[in-house]
């Protein structure tokens, strides 16, 4: 896989020399695995920058997670990760149906990129529905808890 | 000999061991989360094997599923990168015991650096000066180290890492519920919750020694200054440790390779200090017996690729290299581009990259596995890419760390880039030397 490979940084500070030498401002290169735009910037001191773009990364699925209709009456995830109903495995879960909730309770929590983030229930209210179970991935957005 | 490599690792790190690996003629198989499956160095791996979906307990940290796919790719090693199981030694000891070789230091090295209190020991024994402090397994016991040593001080977690578990009590009546905290934290973080009790220097800086050895000698790569941190994190690595007299470096490298000795250290690891920014007088604090990181910055100055130096100590050749070949040149920086928001405490923000225009140039290298549609997962930590800056001296470099800095773009989620453009711009850090006090001091 090898063959068409990646310029190390060695081979892009030597390509922006040849342009920085040269009347050219940019250099655009496409091969089947990947596209590389060398660019010098607006200014007249203004360095270069690499944008790179590769065939086969950039999975679909993922951005189309994002998008969920707006539940007035749910507490929404704050950020993508995993929704968690207690402080740890084992111990009790931070609120069940019918508890009653102010805006500061925290209702659970969603671990991302390994650092835990309380949810709030952001309004008064009484816990109508545990939407999504424990231990869920969840996107940014995506409703968790149902307030009636 | 090293001819199948297995990379049981992700995101840059990946594709940097992956780069290295396949210039040394090695065929490279990544192990990779689902979550992982289209990244780029899946993309440039010879061979791919999915070992479990994204969450990292089922997948990077599965020790059954990593050393099996190791062996049923017929690898002939396996390069942990940093971080997940880079410095677990039950990993290191199963891949033993199917017959697959392991990219760093003895299974004993692991496990006497692993307890953060035996390295302390072992550090003593070797006749490296450490913090006043020590173990404290009781709550009473704490209490009386405190006395001890008086306030402020920290306590750290026994198994840790990462500044988790790590807490600076400033008064005697915070002291219990800091210790509660302090060792939950430990608790959730490493699966045990023993701390121990140092001293706390306010003016301190971080300074770090790269030592390589193949088990029979062993030599350093120089200083690294790592003081700029957040949460106990690094943010800015410098190489050479700046604004320290020549003298107080050379002692810090030299107790650094009097413990490499000492364990008879094998493969590439650094050697962590603590340094008292007004008096140079350093304490160790622990020795990661892995790649960091920040390896770059040393590898700009030297002319090094420590991971070809790690790879050629795992297929059991001696060091070719010696100290007196080891000529240090000009000084280099390397920012960590984050995945997280400065202004919202560096709240992590995953998501996908719209537009990522990285720097280029020469000095200038970019290590990153993040192109334009790139996915930051959000079960792995928030290192998007890493710049790094190579000047004649140190004011050059922090030249073109501005002139760099201004031109990086990442479009589609917060980043540490308009932070770093700060920190370049700010007189202290042009000044150099600055303690770990100073991110927290930065004007907004």
């Amino acid at each position: 896989m090898s063959e068409d490979l990646p310029l190390t940084a060695e081979d892009i500070a030597e390509i922006v020399s040849i342009i920085e030498a040269s009347p050219y401002r940019e250099l655009d290169l496409a091969t089947r695995r990947f596209r590389l735009r060398l660019a010098r910037g607006d200014g007249a001191e203004a360095g270069f920058t690499q944008e790179w773009q590769w065939a086969g990364s950039a999975p679909e699925a993922a951005a189309a997670a994002a998008m969920h209709a707006a539940d007035p009456d749910a507490v929404a995830a704050p950020l993508p990760g995993t929704f968690y109903h207690a402080p740890q495995p084992g111990a009790p879960a931070f609120v069940t149906v019918g508890d009653v909730v102010g805006p500061e309770t925290v209702v659970g929590i969603v671990e991302t990129m390994k650092l835990m983030n309380p949810v709030h229930a952001g309004r008064a209210g009484t816990i109508a529905d545990m939407i999504v179970p424990n231990a869920t991935m969840v996107a940014k957005g995506q409703p968790l808890i149902r307030l009636a | 000999m090293i001819r199948r490599l297995f990379i049981a690792n992700r995101g840059e790190i990946a594709l940097r061991v992956i780069r290295t690996a396949q210039r040394m003629g090695i065929t490279t198989v990544l192990g990779v989360s689902s979550a992982d499956a289209a990244s780029l160095p899946a993309l440039m791996a010879d061979e791919v094997v999915v070992i479990g979906p994204g969450p990292s307990p089922q997948s990077y940290l599965a020790i059954d599923k990593v050393v099996a796919a190791a062996r049923d790719t017929n690898c002939d090693a396996v390069h942990p990168g940093y971080g997940f199981l880079s410095e677990n030694a039950a990993f290191a000891r199963a891949l033993a015991e199917a017959g697959i070789g392991f990219v760093g230091p003895d299974i004993a090295t692991l496990e006497g650096m692993g307890d953060k209190l035996a390295a302390r020991a072992l550090a003593q024994e070797a006749g490296l000066p450490v913090l006043p402090g020590g173990e404290a397994a009781t709550r009473a016991a704490v209490h009386t180290r405190a006395a001890e040593i008086g306030y402020p001080l920290l306590l750290k977690a026994v198994a840790g890492g990462g500044g988790k578990g790590m807490r600076r009590v400033d008064r005697a009546e915070d002291l219990d519920s800091v210790l509660d905290m302090a060792q939950a934290e430990a608790q959730a973080a490493f699966g045990n919750a023993a701390v121990y009790v140092e001293r706390f220097v306010a003016k301190g800086r971080h300074v770090e020694v790269q030592l390589l050895g193949d088990g029979t000698s062993a030599i350093h790569l120089g200083t690294r200054d790592c003081s700029i941190q957040r949460r106990f994190q690094k943010l800015v690595e410098e190489a050479p440790a700046p604004a320290m007299p020549k003298a107080a470096r050379a002692g810090i490298e030299a107790a650094a390779v009097c413990l490499a000795r000492h364990i008879a250290y094998r493969g590439a690891g650094t050697a962590e200090f603590l340094v008292d920014a007004t008096d140079f007088s350093f304490y160790f604090l622990e020795l990661n017996a892995r790649i960091q990181v920040e390896h770059p910055v040393t590898e700009a100055i030297t002319g090094l690729d420590l991971v070809e130096q790690q790879l050629l100590v795992a297929s059991g050749k001696p060091l070719t290299l010696t100290q007196a070949m080891v000529r240090p040149l000009g000084h280099a920086i390397e920012v960590r581009i984050n995945a997280e928001d400065p202004e919202a405490d560096f709240r992590p923000a995953p998501g996908r990259i719209a537009r990522a225009a990285w720097p280029a140039g020469p000095g200038i290298r970019v290590d990153t596995h993040i192109a334009a549609g790139g996915e930051v997962p959000p079960f792995y930590d928030s290192l998007l890419g890493k710049l790094i800056v190579h000047g004649a001296t140190r004011e050059a470099a922090v030249g073109m760390l501005q002139a760099a800095l201004a031109n990086l773009v990442i479009d589609g989620v917060p980043t540490t880039t308009g932070l770093h453009r700060r920190i370049a711009a700010d007189p202290r850090f042009a000044l150099g030397g600055v303690d770990t006090g100073f991110l927290p001091g930065l004007p907004a």
